[in-house]
């Protein structure tokens, strides 16, 4: 009730516009919102859903191009929706505060973090410059970031991105505000790294009893962090249930599709015979950027047709270990063979029929292909380059390319990327890779940036053009779920060496070697007492630091 | 700071290596010309024996490779041996209007820079709004306009309608500083005038890039005011690309005031350099042309080092 002291955020029938083909589109349709002093609040949502939008909308800001044109959104009894940009502008930082995405792009880099830090108290006159540098000390103690003293006196590019994500939280809690919007905090960061600021953001929280708008697309995230959990679905409510009512019995059929994403598991394929003679072999590779030494003596194989998942944080090597294999980054030492064949270290060096062997799924789509190139193109170039295919027989080419990632050919043969949405952009993406009609592809972290059920989607087609082609995949990821549906064999990367591989079975039963352990033990379940549990095991004070010295 | 200064070590040695091309390049084009000096200098009716004695004496019997490192060790020292026209010391000749052409463009460019930035700065907080529009198009108007032609304009209603300022910038040695002002201060102006639009746009443009960026919405979401927003948060991150548009025009201030100074009849060094061009006076075009290559190199040079130094990425390593 609104005249209820106890209740901060009211936000009632809110709609969002949105401006593009010069004209207003509604993105979020009517949304209610209340949230008590205190409580967190979690949304949960698929791209597109209008989590974002309405956050800010929270604090009576609507980005460039969007505006609020109905409803709504009380903030402690003050309407923000009619009250005057210079008015609203004042709750921002002092009584609400944000905390980004991207702590990396959304920290200025010209400016030490303590400079970005005091900034909002400073011009609010809480507290006076010293003061406040002394308060973000403290902070910086409370989130648990090495060197509380010392640690804000660097640029942002010269702290870790889990330390920038901790340093933004404490940016947000300067003004001691009443409520922080927190826009998917930890999507950035390795399960490892997540840990910590999870728990660190979960601890502030609870210690100066702000309230929180916490958003995310991952359920199980949202378990740990919220009281009370609103899934929305393309700017419209779903339904709204406290965490353990949510997670136990959901009303919706969408929220129990969500629930239901990580079923997919394929039947993990026995190894071959001893003998056998593996597609791809990596072997006692060394490589370095510059002076910087990447990877050490680093060997693996991959069979025809099956799987081998290459996990490990960001900065492990998972990705170079691939532009060694693809000839972009000649090793410094050791060998890459294909069917036992040794390749020449740099790709200028190999023929023609060697680089059609291996070809690359990558991570954004979206900027892995060129937005000015029609898709009949962007397939065909390398059906033409590797097949010598031309005019009618190119064309048939592409059709059945089209075909074969389920895209219908007469729909999208001329279109350009733009059109396309994430999935069917990826989708693109493989049968690109697929023109060239290579035995071995590397697939980067494919399904990292797409919806859960997109993603989905994407390792069904994946698999089944396995079992179809024979084809041998490298999938390089960060996200163990994936691992665990697609995977015949894993491979565990750490500082540039290989920590520990074997079959999936293997590696998924304990006992693990202790980085694996640590790797596993951070995947967030949907218990909402599973962080609880995890500290506690690992005793609260060294969190991910325990496995990983 | 080991990493920025073996920037800047390496970008004062590819300046200077391009400085000896184009040295290179301006000896030979005069040795291309038709004829040689000697040629030029006596005219068509010269006989043999006039040619013969004045090749001798100038020294142009030497083979060319000879006579360049002969001219390039001068000039090194800032010997540009003398002029054919007058028999004195290029150098001597040359310095004193060099000087007066560098006091001109310092004075544009103590006006034109500050102007410039802080008017971009204000365009792009009120972008879109009336007076973005205004203050684009009286710019754009200026630097599309001949600087001949403004020069007239202006002299038109400050000195003939209103006498404020004199019409003519000539010089002498009993000026005091605020009357040397004063005297120059419409070429000043119209030079002013043909530098601003450009820096003005860039920085407007530079600004505006940034303003998409998260931080900057971070920034407005921490309840920053807007004209901190942008003096605070993204004018710091568009120092790169303003800095370099001041030093192009900077080297333009320098190297492109020919006309202003024929309008104003002001001594600087290009009246100096179009006089030796007619009177093909080859020494003096030849230390003129390296001068304005070396303005324009350090400058450029400036800007990379300047570019450097507002990058924290640079200046501070990890």
């Amino acid at each position: 009730m609104a005249d209820d002291k106890r209740v901060l955020l009211k936000i009632q029938g809110l709609r969002i516009e949105g401006y593009s083909d010069e004209k207003w589109i509604e993105i979020v349709h009517g949304v209610d919102l209340t949230l008590n002093r205190g409580e967190v609040l979690g949304l949960i949502g698929e791209s597109g859903a209008g989590k974002s939008t309405i956050g800010l909308a929270a604090m009576g800001f609507a980005r460039d191009g969007c505006r609020i044109s109905a409803g709504s959104v009380e903030f402690d009894g003050m309407e923000l929706t009619t009250t005057a940009e210079s008015d609203r502008r004042v709750l921002r930082g002092s009584r609400i505060a944000y905390v980004a995405q991207s702590a990396a792009a959304s920290f200025n880099p010209a400016h030490k973090l303590i400079d970005q830090h005091t900034e909002a108290p400073v011009h609010y006159r809480i507290r006076k410059r010293m003061e406040s540098q002394e308060d973000a000390m403290e902070l910086y103690g409370r989130l648990r970031l090495p060197n509380p003293r010392e640690i804000g006196f660097r640029y942002p590019h010269q702290v870790s991105g889990g330390q920038l994500q901790r340093a933004m939280t404490a940016m947000a809690m300067s003004c001691r505000p009443d409520l922080i919007i927190f826009d998917e905090p930890t999507t950035a960061l390795d399960v490892t790294t997540q840990i910590e600021v999870l728990a660190a953001i979960r601890d502030i929280v609870d210690q100066f009893d702000t309230a929180a708008i916490y958003i995310t697309h991952d359920l199980a995230v949202v378990a740990q962090m919220a009281d009370t959990i609103k899934v929305l679905l393309k700017g419209d409510e779903v339904e709204e249930a406290d965490t353990v009512t949510m997670l136990d019995s959901p009303k919706e059929d969408y929220t129990k599709t969500l629930w239901a994403v990580r079923s997919f598991q394929r039947p993990q394929k026995s190894r071959p015979a001893d003998g056998a003679v593996p597609i791809v072999t990596v072997d006692n590779v060394d490589a370095a950027y510059g002076q910087t030494r990447v990877l050490e003596d680093v060997s693996f194989d991959v069979h025809a047709g099956m799987t081998v998942a290459v996990v490990g944080e960001s900065g492990s090597g998972k990705s170079t270990a691939a532009r060694c294999i693809t000839g972009l980054l000649p090793p410094t030492k050791g060998r890459i063979l294909f069917s036992g064949e040794e390749l020449p270290a740099n790709f200028r060096a190999r023929s023609k029929d060697q680089l059609r062997q291996a070809q690359m799924i990558y991570q954004m789509a979206d900027t892995a292909l060129n937005p000015k190139v029609r898709i009949s193109d962007i397939i065909g170039r390398p059906a033409e380059f590797y097949s010598g295919l031309k005019g009618a027989a190119l064309k048939t080419r592409v059709d059945e390319l089209l075909d074969l990632i389920e895209l219908e050919p007469s729909q999208f043969y001329s279109r350009f990327p733009p059109e396309l949405s994430g999935g069917q952009k990826q989708r693109i993406g493989i049968a690109r890779a697929l023109a060239a009609e290579p035995s071995f592809i590397i697939c980067d972290e494919v399904t990292s940036a797409l919806d859960q059920l997109v993603a989905e989607g994407i390792l069904r087609l994946l698999d089944r053009l396995q079992d179809e082609l024979n084809l041998a995949y490298m999938f390089i990821t960060h996200d163990l779920a994936t691992v665990r549906s697609i995977a015949d064999e894993v491979v565990v990367m750490k500082e540039g060496r290989v920590v520990e591989m074997g079959p999936k079975d293997v590696m998924f039963t304990p006992p693990h070697h202790p980085y694996t352990d640590l790797l596993l033990s951070s995947v967030p379940e949907m218990d909402p007492n599973w962080l609880n549990t995890v500290l506690e095991e690992r005793g609260v004070d060294n969190i991910g630091e325990a496995a990983r010295t | 700071m080991g990493d920025v200064t073996r920037i800047i070590i390496t970008r004062l040695g590819l300046g200077l290596l391009t400085l000896l091309v184009i040295s290179v390049l301006i000896f030979g084009a005069v040795e291309l010309l038709p004829g040689d000096i000697a040629q030029a200098v006596l005219g068509q009716g010269a006989t043999e024996d006039n040619l013969r004695a004045l090749r001798t004496e100038l020294g142009l019997d030497r083979s060319a490779p000879v006579r360049y490192f002969d001219w390039l060790s001068g000039a090194i020292v800032g010997d540009f041996g003398l002029s054919l026209l007058t028999q004195s010391s290029v150098t001597d000749t040359i310095a004193p209007r060099f000087a007066n052409t560098l006091f001109l463009a310092g004075y544009a460019a103590v006006i034109a820079v500050p102007v410039a930035i802080i008017l971009g700065v204000i365009v792009a907080l009120l972008r879109n709004t009336l007076f973005d529009r205004v203050a684009n198009v009286a710019t754009l108007t200026s630097i599309s306009s001949p600087e001949f032609f403004l020069g007239y304009i202006l002299i038109l209603y400050f000195s003939v309608k209103t006498g404020m300022f004199p019409a003519i910038a000539k010089l002498s040695d009993d000026l005091t500083f605020f009357e040397l002002l004063e005297r120059t201060f419409l070429p000043a102006l119209t030079m002013v005038l043909v530098v601003v639009a450009h820096m003005m746009r860039m920085t407007r443009a530079a600004i505006i890039n940034l303003l998409a960026s998260p931080y900057i919405e971070m920034a407005r979401l921490k309840g920053t005011p807007a004209w901190k927003v942008i003096a605070r948060h993204a004018l710091p991150n568009a120092w790169a690309p303003i800095i370099n548009v001041v030093a192009l025009n900077l080297a333009y201030l320098i190297t492109g005031v020919v006309l202003v100074e024929v309008v104003f009849v002001y001594p600087g060094i290009g009246q100096l350099l179009v006089d030796a061009v007619t009177k093909r006076d080859f020494p003096v075009v030849q230390a003129c042309c390296l001068i304005f290559a070396a303005t324009f190199i350090l400058l450029n040079l400036a800007a990379d080092v300047g570019a450097i130094l507002t990058n924290p990425r640079l200046r501070h390593p990890k």
